[in-house]
């Protein structure tokens, strides 16, 4: 079997001592930043990039990934106990997660979410190690038409599936394809929209925009919020393990959390933060026994689904980028970004060229998650103690680490500047209800699709029927076309708006 | 007319100026044709794209209906002045002024006067507290980025390290 002999490659890289080191470190910050609200892990991602420039390429992403899938585990512990989603896709594990802590049950809360993502996380490794080589052949057959088609499509997945209004989430990622130009143009050498500012005309570092419309954006937004009265139920989590009417009860909530999970987080525009909307939606569809605690009551399948479904989605989310070289969120843009930097060109060649990086970064989540399933469960004393810090301590930090990852990202005091201004955008942002996660995703795939835009006309010879004839191309953007039209009819967008309004 | 959602109405605004300002400052390149592509190609495009998409936005927002108008609600600037202050301050102490022929302070001297500057942004500030705090940072920054990361930053004022 090659997937065995795969994943043998891959746990020889990710057993070494150095890449458990970084593994740990990336879970041990991933559930530090999910259970400190206000702190999420795009930001974190793109305050230690330039941190990993020292590391060797394989420990660079372990580390990184772990924060991403290290964030569901340690979002889920702020949502039970204070209330506060400590992470945006444990929003609605707040709703049932919280009434539980309320009467008493927080212990067999957190072993649910934490049991519950454990086994999502392992299915969501197995299906990546599985998928992975199939759809790399497939993109193997891609032209430049056929990826200007798939970024159309991952785009559109993106606003679609995001919550808030369809056209400002176009609109965002427009505005963000136009920043991704800034900066000298590949083809003819002419810096463009660079103000004869030299620094701009390597363009705009996206560490800047992330940081800055992210990190320092939440931090005002945050502060603006007068702060408010927390109750935390440190004191009584005690009994941590469910009952086996509990354990009867989420076992098949996980199992469907996990499915769903798993195909969300592969779609465009898919990840962590769907996923778990979309599994608390279709559990509280399901009926329940007889003599259940109603939804929103503290029912344990509130809890386990959801938190499931993010832990899933997180690592499935990783096929499209390691498999298309296509990042379907904001966080999986990041780990372009960090992938470039370590001169690796995302895309299906990478698991050839590279196979112990691709196979290793995939042991390593499974161990990440064994991990994490000790570092959230037993230790969990610790982590309540930290919801006690308060945010006047912790916003100088943030606000330092951005500056320092900035200024090391490219030496130079310009980047400093530039974050403030997208500082201070990213709170307009958040003031016009404007989604920034959209502007991210369009700034990464800019380049790319004006690269394979002009490639592809260049060798149709200007002729735009190019992208409808070639069949794969034709069927990506029949595909993104179908997804726009589904969203805009009236029933199903009644229901995407009840879906996003349930917080 | 009235404004029935503000929140659109001033992003879709937002949206038209900027596509108006990349189309047009995209001409100023070569533009070409599709097949062969000049540099203003794409942004032109993408820049017209984004003034009609704002025109939308900022047409809805005058006609459809909102349940609360969709206030933008109160600025509050103090925050972002002192975020924003304190990366400038960092930024100026960090690398130097060559312009004003500033020297460089280095990064202690950063990490508190960010830290300080930051921290004026929260609603309570307690001077002892956050001298604290930023000596913490300032530590354990050295430990992580010159220690142990080894990255090349100035660490002292110029004048003392020379």
């Amino acid at each position: 079997m090659d997937l065995i002999t795969n994943l043998s490659i891959g746990f020889g890289v990710a057993f070494t001592p150095i890449n458990l080191l970084y593994a740990f470190i990336g879970c041990l910050l991933g559930t530090l930043i999910g259970v400190l609200p206000g702190i999420g892990p795009v930001a974190t991602i793109a305050m230690l990039l330039p941190a990993t420039y020292s590391l060797p390429p394989v420990s660079a992403l372990i580390m990184l990934a772990g924060i991403y899938y290290g964030a569901q585990y340690g979002g889920s512990t702020t949502a039970i106990l204070v209330n506060l989603p400590g992470e945006s896709s444990s929003v609605v594990t707040c709703i049932d997660g919280y009434q539980m802590a309320r009467q008493g049950r927080a212990g067999p809360a957190l072993a649910a979410a934490g049991l519950g993502s454990f086994f999502a996380g392992c299915v969501g490794t197995l299906l990546l190690a599985a998928f992975a080589p199939p759809l790399t052949e497939l993109a193997f057959k891609f032209g430049p038409a056929e990826y200007f088609a798939l970024m159309i499509l991952g785009l559109i997945g993106a606003v679609v599936l995001a919550s808030g209004s369809l056209l400002k989430a176009i609109a965002m990622i427009l505005l963000g394809l136009l920043l991704g130009v800034v900066g000298t143009d590949v083809n003819s050498g002419v810096a463009r929209f660079s103000f004869d500012i030299p620094e701009l005309t390597d363009g705009i570092g996206f560490v800047v925009i992330a940081m800055g419309v992210f990190g320092y954006g939440e931090i005002i937004t945050n502060l603006a919020i007068p702060e408010e009265h927390r109750e935390v139920f440190t004191a009584k989590v005690s009994g941590l393990w469910p009952t086996k009417q509990d354990f009867k009860d989420m076992t098949p909530a996980v199992l469907r959390g996990t499915f769903l999970g798993s195909a969300l987080g592969i779609l465009p525009g898919g990840g962590a933060l769907l996923a778990s909307f979309a599994a608390y939606a279709l559990e509280k569809k399901i009926k329940g026994k007889p003599g259940e605690i109603p939804f929103g009551k503290g029912n344990i399948r509130g809890v386990a689904s959801p938190e499931s479904a993010n832990n899933a989605g997180a690592q499935t989310s990783f096929i499209p980028l390691l498999t298309l070289g296509i990042p379907p969120n904001a966080v999986m843009a990041l780990m372009v970004g960090a992938m470039t930097i370590h001169n690796i060109q995302p895309g299906p060649q990478v698991m050839t060229s590279n196979p112990e990086l691709f196979w290793g970064l995939i042991a390593s989540m499974w161990i990440g998650n064994a991990m994490l399933i000790v570092l959230n469960l037993p230790l969990i004393g610790i982590w309540i103690k930290l919801l006690t810090v308060p945010y006047r301590w912790l916003f100088p930090a943030i606000v330092l680490f951005c500056a320092i990852g900035v200024y090391t990202t490219n030496n130079n005091t310009f980047d400093i500047w530039l974050v403030a201004l997208f500082g201070f955008i990213g709170y307009m942002f958040n003031k016009l209800g404007m989604e920034p996660a959209p502007l991210l995703l369009g700034f990464i795939l800019g380049p790319m699709m004006e690269e394979n835009l002009r490639r592809a006309l260049l060798l149709s010879r200007g002729d735009w029927s190019v992208f409808v004839t070639r069949p794969l191309s034709g069927g990506l953007l029949a595909a993104a076309v179908l997804m726009l039209v589904v969203v805009l009819l009236p029933s199903i967008k009644r229901k995407r708006e009840e879906a996003f309004v349930e917080e | 007319m009235s404004i029935k959602s503000q929140k659109d109405f001033f992003s879709g605004l937002m949206f038209m100026a900027i596509g108006v300002a990349f189309a047009g400052g995209a001409t100023n390149y070569t533009v070409g044709n599709a097949a062969r592509m000049g540099p203003g190609y794409f942004p032109l495009v993408l820049g017209v794209l984004l003034a009609l998409l704002g025109t939308v936005i900022t047409f809805k927002a005058l006609v459809v209906e909102t349940e609360d108008g969709d206030k933008i609600g109160r600025w509050v600037w103090r925050p972002v002045g002192y975020i924003v202050a304190a990366n400038l301050v960092f930024g100026v102490l960090i690398g130097g002024l060559p312009s004003i022929q500033l020297p460089a302070m280095g990064m202690i001297v950063a990490i508190y006067a960010l830290t300080l500057i930051s921290a004026k942004a929260g609603e309570t500030f307690d001077l002892k507290e956050i001298l604290i705090l930023s000596t913490i940072l300032a530590a354990g920054s050295y430990v992580t980025f010159i220690l142990v990361l080894k990255l090349q930053i100035q660490v002292w004022p110029t004048f003392i390290t020379g």
